[in-house]
């Protein structure tokens, strides 16, 4: 077996240090090293996006990033979303519209869902749906989900005025 | 006095061509215990596979449920769902 | 429509002022879920904890004829490895787990192959090791000896005479004499009324088609997952994602030969079920490997196992002929179905032939179905199991003969409707439900009436489920500041805490906030059927408001001894008790009040119910499809989607919503894109979720969904089974729509793409 790897990343603003198997994932990483099971693993190629992770400001699957990868890099996980016990608008919204059933998919949800806005503070619901099709959720169908999503980017363009 | 329908293919092995019966029965147990006696093995098979509907109401595993006089009782198939 | 909305039975509890039953308030276990502090079944660490994992058959049907595991064994780091001989051999048994009948023999051959591999997929051996990719390297290294047999995965070729046969021992039943030779079909089952033939013979109009749908999977999101500890005492833990903890612990103990005092099964919470998760896979074999090397054991399945090993239910054949007389009364239903089952017995044909006709009422059919084995992975229920399948072929019929008699598909429906007081296909007669008006709320929806544009189509279709009630436990303690816990044994797997806590909070007078649901392990709640058939806010909900009933006795007894007033003198109201004799001058006594003096009037405040809740009431839906096919690639669009169905009463109108949203989704998913693939070989070709498609967010519109409420009074607050419905009839309803939208009747599922291109071409 080949040998760990010592790995430095920052995640959710904090420094963190992890050895890494050489095949292991971001998502392995997280989980198993850091305790930070928010992230889901759904599938482990990349098609379900209940790991999503930002990374260095961009949306990825954590399960398709090595672990080694991470190093000297910014990592941002669901874990990071509310601020202390005060939830992000998204994690509220989601809440007051009951866009989630098992809950599973919804970590990778809310971080795909907080890039999106990130990029694009006022997507139309089409725009919404495309950026959000590489997460699946099995329970919803969807509908509450992207409500939630609009309802939220509304909440925060009317912060930001 | 109950009227009993047999409302399955399952139930024939047991009772032929014969699909209802009317059973001088106050309780679920007391028509199975007829029906066992009248068609020997037809209880074990009502007890482990069927559920009861009396009077359009679905019951399972209720032994003690009480029939009353002409309610039509249907044997069906136990459900189970997803 | 006056003549059937007649009198209605009102729902117990139902006074039209319920203060919460009908809100929605945030659900109570939300926050964890939002912040990723829930703890589903692969998110367990435990000290010591060791991984497990399954070497699977790469043969679709073989004979094992030997297991050579040395190597494997000897590799450092591997703390145990389990075959089909660390297991009991059970013989064949029909057991009861609180929920249908199982085989014990096929339950435990199929968590652990012994002699014969029957599909691809199928576990031979499991290691335990300390680290993932050791476990990986020893399932490398253990050598399996296989002589390859011919297979079949197709249900009708499975049902030839020639075919492979997977049992020796099976033979099959349901027929008059029991055949001498062994056969894949397991069982023939019939469901009969009237003179078929003679109906026929009489029909004005008759039409007949043959329909097919696919293998498709649950498709929840959370791969099998669990932990579990065998300890030196033969006490075991196990934490497990699963709809039931106690269905875990009861197959655990049979197919361990295990005594249940033994066995603490705690739920973890559930990432999707669907019917999926009401078996075991994983927990029998963690539990032998912890056995084995004294560590805990955690297996979480691969997405590819969970499609090669687990779920899915059965692809499906079927015919249906349907004679009418002009007017549209329909006289005559000729009905075959035949379910694949996977490697073992036990399809949903039994369901899907009591369901198939039950939206109708026809005075002659004939419904046959043949439960057939095939080598492909056993399938476990699916979300109203059977009854999709069915539906799919009878409305895609029924919308055929809608055409042929020139008239509008909702209104034959509405002509041939069951309602109450009407003998229902499967046998009784039908109370309180509520399909009329649902076919009536569509028909007055602006969606029906919406015009369409050019390569677009509507469809109509509707469906039926049971929904069951069941054995339940829920226990409801008041707190010493006068706020509750409600304790129920039932994993939560769609909002199901907040609609216990909000029918507690309802009959004890609280805010839903000041009640606490949890979902307590098998040691600390009475049994509890799974959470499944659409059961929990039925039967577990009657439970919680029984033991809320008993409380609120309690709290007036209680109240009436502080107050010095005899016990009929006092009244509940608003979770407070009000002295009906206003002359005696006695100040109210809140809840708050009375729990902090508890001690002074006898001890703590609580009680627990146990029931087997009968008189659950069906449920109908009735869905309206607009699909556009782009001709040149065949490529189906969802443009609008309009569901309505029967609930009885939305206890929390959201999450009922969310229920008829997501079955359509999985519909949506089942009729255009999701299917099994088999090589000629047998072996799975698209397990993963890229080649298995199922509905991501830009494939659906909104999903307009109303809830029709006929109450059902067995219910303290009306309540039907609402999850399992509108997976009936999305199926139908977006087949009938593409139909429409080429002109052209498609009869195989799933509708993709290729075919439609191939149907338009057809010309």
């Amino acid at each position: 077996m080949s040998k760990r790897q010592h790995i430095s990343a920052t995640v959710n603003g904090d420094p963190v240090e992890f050895l890494a198997e050489p095949g292991a994932t971001l998502l392995d990483a997280l989980r198993d090293d850091l305790g930070l099971t928010g992230s889901k693993e759904g599938c482990g190629s990349g098609d379900c996006g209940a790991c999503s992770v930002i990374l260095d400001g961009r949306l990825v699957c954590s399960c398709l990033v090595l672990a080694v990868e991470a190093e000297g890099r910014r990592v941002e996980t669901i874990e990071g979303m509310a601020e202390g016990s005060k939830l992000h608008p998204l994690q509220q919204k989601f809440l007051e519209h009951a866009a989630l059933q098992c809950g599973f998919c919804t970590p990778g949800l809310l971080v795909s869902a907080k890039a999106l806005l990130d990029a694009n503070p006022d997507p139309t619901e089409t725009e919404a749906r495309y950026w959000l099709a590489g997460n699946l959720c099995r329970c919803t169908g969807y509908d509450k989900i992207i409500r939630a999503v609009m309802d939220a980017a509304a909440e925060l363009r009317q912060e930001k005025v | 006095m109950p009227h009993v329908v047999a409302a399955c293919s399952s139930c024939r092995a047991f009772t032929g061509d014969v699909a209802a019966f009317d059973v001088e029965a106050a309780t679920v147990r007391e028509m199975i215990r007829e029906l066992d006696r009248r068609y020997p093995g037809f209880g074990e098979h009502i007890e482990r596979r069927m559920a009861i509907a009396i009077d359009g109401e679905i019951h399972q595993d209720a032994l003690f449920a009480p029939l009353p006089p002409g309610s039509e009782v249907v044997l069906i198939p136990r459900i189970g769902g997803g | 429509m006056s003549d059937v909305l007649e009198r209605r039975d009102a729902a117990p509890l139902d006074d039209g002022h319920l203060k919460v039953v009908g809100t929605r308030p945030v659900r109570p276990d939300g926050a964890d879920k939002v912040t990723g502090k829930a703890m589903y079944g692969a998110d367990l660490a435990m000290p010591g904890m060791v991984v497990g994992k399954i070497l699977r058959s790469p043969h679709a049907h073989a004979r094992i004829v030997s297991i050579d595991t040395r190597k494997a064994r000897a590799l450092p780091g591997v703390k145990a490895i389990v075959t089909a001989a660390d297991f009991p051999d059970l013989a064949s048994e029909e057991f009861e787990a609180g929920e249908s009948a199982g085989n014990l023999r096929d339950l435990s051959q199929n968590v652990m192959a012994r002699h014969v591999v029957l599909y691809d997929g199928h576990a031979v051996a499991a290691v335990a090791a300390t680290s993932s990719s050791i476990a990986d390297e020893a399932l490398a290294l253990i050598v399996v000896d296989y002589e390859v047999l011919p297979h079949v995965t197709e249900v009708e070729a499975a049902m030839s005479p020639d075919a492979p046969v997977l049992h020796a021992h099976m033979f099959t039943q349901g027929l008059a004499v029991t055949p001498d030779k062994p056969s894949n079909i397991a069982k023939r089952n019939e469901l009969t009324r009237g003179d078929l033939a003679a109906a026929f013979a009489e029909a004005d109009v008759t039409v007949e088609g043959r329909y097919t749908t696919a293998a498709v999977h649950q498709g929840y999101i959370e791969p099998h997952a669990c932990v579990a500890s065998y300890a030196a005492d033969g006490q075991c833990q196990v934490w497990s994602s699963s709809q039931g903890q106690f269905m875990i612990r009861t197959y655990c103990a049979k197919v361990l030969n295990l005594e249940s005092s033994n066995i603490r099964v705690t739920p973890a919470e559930i990432g999707g079920g669907f019917g999926g998760k009401t078996t075991v896979y994983l927990e029998p074999v963690a539990l032998a490997l912890s056995r084995q090397c004294g560590h805990p054991v955690k297996m979480v399945m691969t997405r590819d196992e969970v499609f090669r090993a687990s779920g899915p239910t059965s692809a499906g054949v079927m015919t249906v002929k349907l004679g009418a007389k002009a007017d549209g009364t329909i006289t005559a239903a000729d009905v075959v179905l035949k379910f694949q089952a996977g490697a073992f017995e036990g399809s949903p044909v039994g369901a899907g032939s009591m369901t198939a006709l039950a939206c109708y009422d026809i005075p002659n059919f004939s419904i046959v179905g043949y439960d057939v084995v095939t080598n492909t992975p056993k399938v476990a229920a699916y979300r109203a199991p059977g009854a999709p399948i069915s539906a799919f072929a009878v409305e895609t019929a029924m919308d055929e003969l809608a055409a042929k008699l020139g008239m509008d598909p909702l209104a034959l429906r509405e002509k041939n409707a069951v309602r109450d007081g009407m003998k229902a296909s499967y046998g009784p007669v039908f109370k309180n439900i509520g399909y009329v008006e649902t076919l009536e709320a569509i028909r007055s929806h602006p969606h029906y009436t919406a015009p369409l544009g050019p390569n677009q189509g509507r469809g109509l279709a509707v469906g039926f489920w049971f929904n069951i009630g069941g054995e339940s436990t829920a226990a409801v303690n008041i707190n010493e500041d006068g706020t509750a816990v409600v304790i129920s044994g039932n994993p939560d797997i769609g909002g199901s805490r907040a609609s216990m806590a909000m029918m507690a909070a309802e009959v004890l007078g609280l805010p839903v906030e000041k009640v606490r649901p949890i979902v307590a392990d098998t040691a600390s709640i009475g049994f509890s059927m799974l959470t499944g058939g659409s059961r929990t806010t039925f039967a577990t909900g009657m439970a919680v408001t029984q033991a809320s009933q008993k409380i609120v006795e309690d709290l007036k007894r209680r109240a009436a001894m502080l107050m010095d007033v005899s016990v009929d003198q006092v009244d509940w109201v608003d979770g407070v008790a009000v002295c009906r004799d206003a002359s005696k001058g006695k100040a109210d006594l809140s809840l708050a009040h009375i729990a902090e003096k508890s001690g002074q009037t006898g001890g703590p405040i609580g009680a627990q119910v146990s029931l087997n809740a009968q008189g659950a009431g069906p449920g109908f839906g009735v869905h309206l499809c607009d699909v556009e096919v782009d001709p040149e690639t065949g490529h189906v669009t969802v443009l609008r989607y309009t569901a309505a169905q029967d609930v009885g009463k939305a206890i929390h109108p959201a999450y009922v919503e969310g229920q008829i949203q997501g079955g359509v989704a999985q519909g949506v998913g089942w009729a255009l894109n999701e299917e099994y693939i088999f090589d000629r070989t047998g072996h799975m070709e698209n397990a993963g979720f890229l080649d298995y498609r199922v509905p991501v967010a830009s494939d659906l519109p909104m999903i307009d969904s109303i809830l029709v409420e006929v109450a059902n009074p067995r219910h303290p607050f009306g309540a039907k089974g609402v999850g399992e419905v509108p997976i009936v009839p999305p199926l139908a309803a977006v087949g009938n729509a593409v139909s429409a939208a080429i002109g052209k009747r498609l009869t195989d599922l799933p509708m993709a793409p290729p075919k439609i291109r191939a149907a338009i071409d057809a010309g």
